[in-house]
This record gives C-alpha cells, sequence and structure tokens, in this order.
C-alpha cells in the first residue's frame, strides 16, 4: 500500500460525524494478542520478529478480513511516512519508533488497524467517529474471533490473553473515547475532573497515546485495568462516564457564552484571526487555536466554517501530514512557514478543504 | 519507553494532575520510589497513588534478599529471568505467566485489582480446532531455544530430535508454515 493514497483522504477519526461529534471526535478499542508459540517481541531475535511477521500475514490472509487488508511495512518507510501513520492514529508511537520487522495493515475505510510486532505480537484496533463504542466494539469482536480461528492465541484460562506486560493481561483489551474539552479547561474545572476519572480507575491522556500531552484541549479518556471483568463491563465502565462529561462541557459552553458572552467571543475571534494571518506557526499553537476556533463554531460565534473542515486541519497541519501534502521534507522552521501558508491559503479559498489541498 | 531520570526501561507510569495541566512522568523502579517519597514529604499530589495512577507491575514489597533469589528464577522456555522481567517491565514470553505464576499473582492483582480472567475466551471451530489453553504450543519456544543450545556443543542428533518434535506439534494444530 502506498501512503500517498492516503495523503488525500481524510481517515475514521476526522470525519466529525457520528453522536456526538460535537465534543466526542472519536471511540477506539484495542486489543493485544500474542502468537503462542513465539517469545514475545521485546524478547524475540530477529529472526523471530520476521517469522511472527509472516506468520501472521499468511494466517490472517486466510479469515475473510485479511482479504480487506493493505499492509504497510512500517519498518521499510522512511521517518516522515512512519509519523504521517503516527498523526493518522494508525499506528501508536511505539511501533513508529521499534526495531525490527514490523508492519500496519489497514482496511479501506481507515476503521480497523492490525499492527504487528509492537509491544505484543498483534494489536488489533477499530475507531469509529463520534461516540459509538458499542458499534466498535462489534466491529473488532468479529475481526477478532476471524483471526482467533486461524492465529493461536496465547490464552490461559485463569490470566486470560496472556500479554508482554502485565498491565494488559486478561481481557486485553483498552476502550477509549477522544474527547474535545475546551470550555472545562477555559473554566478550569479540567482538573477536577480527572481526579475523579482517576478514582475510578480511567486513565487520561494526550491526543497521541501515553506519555503524549494533551494538545489543543483533546484528551483520551480509557480503562485501566484489563483482567477481572468483562469486555461488556470495561466498555460501560469507560461509556457510563462519557455522557457525564459530554454533560460538564455542555454546562461549561454554556456558561461561558452566558457568562462572558464577550469574553469567548473575542478569545475565538482571535484565534481565528491569528489563523488567517499568521506568517509562521508551530503545530502547536496551531492545535490550540483551532481548539478554540472548534469551539467557536459550535457555539455559533463563527459561521463561515464547518466542522469537519476544522478536523481536517487538525491533522493537515501536522509536521508529517503538512510535508507530505507539499510534497517536500522540510526543517522545523520552514515548516512553520509552510504550516502558517497553508492556512491562510485554505482560509482563503472559502474553509473547503478541497480548494485548499489543490497545490 | 526510558526513564526520564537514566537509562534504564520505565516501569512506573505517573499522571500527576496540577492546576492547568497534566503531567505524565516515567520512572524506573529506583527512581519512582524517591520521586514517591518526595512527593509524600512534600505533601504532594495523593491522587496518582490512591487512584491507580501507578501502572508499573512492581507495586509490591520484598525484603532484599527474597529479591535476590526470586530474581534468579528463570523461564524453561524463554530463559528470561525474573530480574530482567524487572528491569524491562516486560515478560519474555507465555510460558512466563505459568512460571512465575506465584510471583506475578501479587503484582497483577495490584494492578488489576484481580486474579482471575472472566471475559472472553477462545471459541475454535476451525478445522485444526486449537485449544483454549496454549500452553503445548508455547512449548515451541523452549524446543527453538533447546535446538540452539544442541547446535552450539554440535548435538546434531538432539537438534533433529527437537526440529522433529516442533513439526510435530506444528502439524497437529495444523499451525505449519507455509514456506
Amino acid at each position: 500500500m502506498k501512503i500517498d493514497s492516503l495523503t488525500q483522504a481524510i481517515g475514521e477519526w476526522l470525519r466529525g460525524t457520528g453522536p456526538e461529534s460535537d465534543i466526542v471526535m472519536s471511540s477506539r478499542v484495542r486489543l493485544a494478542r500474542n502468537v503462542a508459540q513465539y517469545p514475545f517481541v521485546s524478547r524475540a531475535t530477529d529472526q523471530d520478529r520476521a517469522d511472527i511477521e509472516r506468520f501472521l500475514r499468511e494466517r490472517i490472509a486466510l479469515a475473510p478480513v485479511g482479504g480487506d487488508l493493505q499492509y504497510i511495512d512500517v519498518g521499510g518507510l522512511e521517518e516522515v511516512d512512519r509519523q504521517f501513520l503516527v498523526e493518522r492514529q494508525l499506528i501508536s508511537r511505539e511501533l513508529a519508533e521499534a526495531q525490527g520487522a514490523r508492519s500496519v495493515a489497514i482496511d479501506g475505510r481507515e476503521q480497523v488497524s492490525l499492527m504487528i510486532n509492537e509491544e505484543d505480537h498483534l494489536r488489533i484496533q477499530c475507531m469509529h467517529s463520534g461516540l459509538d463504542l458499542r458499534g466498535v466494539w462489534e466491529q473488532i469482536r468479529v475481526v477478532d474471533d476471524q483471526i482467533e480461528q486461524v492465529v493461536p492465541y496465547a490464552f490461559h484460562s485463569r490470566w486470560g490473553y496472556l500479554t508482554a506486560c502485565p498491565t494488559n493481561v486478561g481481557t486485553g483489551i483498552r476502550v477509549s473515547v477522544m474527547l474535545h474539552l475546551p470550555a472545562l479547561v477555559m473554566t478550569r474545572q479540567i482538573d477536577k475532573v480527572f481526579r475523579s476519572l482517576h478514582k475510578i480507575s480511567l486513565a487520561v491522556r494526550g491526543l497521541y497515546g501515553e506519555g503524549s500531552q494533551a494538545m489543543g484541549d483533546f484528551y483520551q479518556i480509557s480503562n485501566q485495568t484489563t483482567l477481572g471483568k468483562t469486555e461488556d463491563e470495561l466498555l460501560e465502565q469507560v461509556g457510563d462516564v462519557v455522557p457525564v462529561l459530554i454533560e460538564y462541557e455542555r454546562r461549561a459552553r454554556e456558561f461561558l457564552v452566558r457568562e462572558t458572552q464577550k469574553n469567548v467571543h473575542d478569545q475565538v475571534s482571535r484565534a481565528y484571526g491569528i489563523l488567517r494571518t499568521a506568517q509562521t506557526i508551530t503545530a502547536e499553537e496551531t492545535m490550540q487555536l483551532l481548539s478554540r476556533v472548534r469551539m467557536g463554531v459550535l457555539l455559533g460565534l463563527i459561521g463561515d466554517v464547518d466542522i469537519a473542515d476544522i478536523n481536517v486541519l487538525l491533522v493537515r497541519t501536522q509536521p508529517a501530514h503538512l510535508q507530505k501534502l507539499r510534497g517536500v521534507e522540510l526543517d522545523t522552521k520552514d515548516r512553520n512557514i509552510e504550516r502558517a501558508r497553508y492556512l491562510r491559503q485554505h482560509f482563503e479559498a472559502g474553509g473547503s478543504s478541497s480548494k485548499a489541498d489543490v497545490n | 519507553m526510558k526513564c526520564q531520570q537514566c537509562d534504564k526501561q520505565a516501569v512506573f507510569h505517573i499522571t500527576e494532575l496540577e492546576v492547568g495541566e497534566v503531567r505524565e512522568v516515567h520512572l524506573c523502579e529506583d527512581h519512582a520510589r524517591v520521586y514517591l517519597n518526595q512527593s509524600e514529604a512534600a505533601g504532594g499530589p495523593q491522587e496518582p497513588k490512591s487512584a491507580g495512577g501507578l501502572t508499573g507491575p512492581h507495586g509490591v514489597a520484598h525484603t532484599a534478599d527474597e529479591l535476590a533469589l526470586i530474581d534468579q528464577k528463570s523461564c524453561d522456555m524463554c530463559g528470561i529471568t525474573f530480574f530482567e522481567f524487572r528491569n524491562q517491565g516486560r515478560l519474555g514470553c507465555p510460558h512466563d505467566y505459568v512460571h512465575f505464576e506465584k510471583e506475578l499473582e501479587p503484582l497483577i492483582a495490584n494492578i488489576h485489582g484481580a486474579t482471575q480472567h472472566t471475559g472472553r475466551r477462545p471459541s475454535r471451530s476451525g478445522a485444526a480446532a486449537l485449544p483454549e489453553e496454549t500452553s503445548e504450543l508455547t512449548a515451541i519456544i523452549g524446543l527453538r531455544r533447546s535446538i540452539q543450545d544442541a547446535i552450539a556443543r554440535e548435538d546434531y542428533e538432539k537438534a533433529r530430535e527437537d526440529r522433529d518434535a516442533i513439526r510435530a506439534i506444528e502439524k497437529h494444530w495444523g499451525i505449519e508454515p507455509t514456506s
């Protein structure tokens, strides 16, 4: 599969559709699985890793889902292309930075991705736009079942699915929801919210998973434990808290409009102004400003931009996406100039992403 | 991921919640101990400790002598020692969950608050009808290592036996490599 064919598409989590998509960017489930007859990846030799990769590809090709997958040899990619897949949320930073034979298989809609030789032999991921954990679970369950018919997953009746790190053992499931919570950040309530999430064993992470900073007011909420509860219980553990967070964020947005109408209008307008006129701008600032504009659009304070468009800009202004779109490798300084130019052109063209893409 | 203060593998991943920001801290066991003692002494954030913010697998205390003994144990299949696991925070193969079951149990209880899987189980209906428990397949990892050892001491007879044993297991479960 060619990375370039992905450049022009936008990817599932950016579609900006689905239930509650004003606050919930995407819903995701991942399953950690290992092949019984090989050592875990960190202890596998180069030969083992190559064998694991080939074994999984050959076996998965026998499953119905196999016919719908395109493989990318991650080890053979340039750094910018690996980074592109991370920005797209199709692979983890860990897979991008790992050594030895490793790959990712992606379905045509960018909903399902299978990472081979990440921390575990196989990481199955499924993602939908908006709040749809049930739909994601139904889809990934089918993929997992199909692969289980042809791949001997390491399993133990007491410990469940066996994983390289004991933090994932049992169900091997990580259920996560990515939320956009700018009003909770602006009203300084976000810490309180996170503290209560930690109390009920939920983890909060930034946009790009473990260890990443929360950029642009985007947060991932996920389950912390994987053993002793069923998959359904873990789905509920995350799913039950999301409507509460949505309600908090909505109330905070209403509060901002009601109590600080001029102030919030000023802030989102300034953010919009900078994005339209800046001559050089970092990825972090862009994300922060796009976050504010996104909220402004949803509050009806900015009229001529639509949400799907903001979501597209969020990913296309990331370093690797920008370089792929422009077709050249750029250093940080040049990227900042190019990013500002891309944003200006985009908004001058009337905000339609298709127009701005004509390079 | 490396410890933020030395070259060891980070096994403690701590999310600190401070006013206006979420900060992640990644530390090896030694630096985590220092870090946690500091924040306790300073009356620092209590939340990450009490609320499962610690996700490292080593939250259980042993005496130095106990640890030294446990550390020397090594897995029959992949050969990893418990010491190596403690350093890396990653196990070597599926058999470790059996071989180190006694040592892992308190760690797993600490992480998950449970010691029994209650979720989905393999439902395999394919022609090969793979077993639910896969320990027989995991034995291949030990056989592969045994072949290496046999070749190193030029015991080709033993190497051939082991290779035949692997093939028999693969054939039995219908998972032979195609090439």
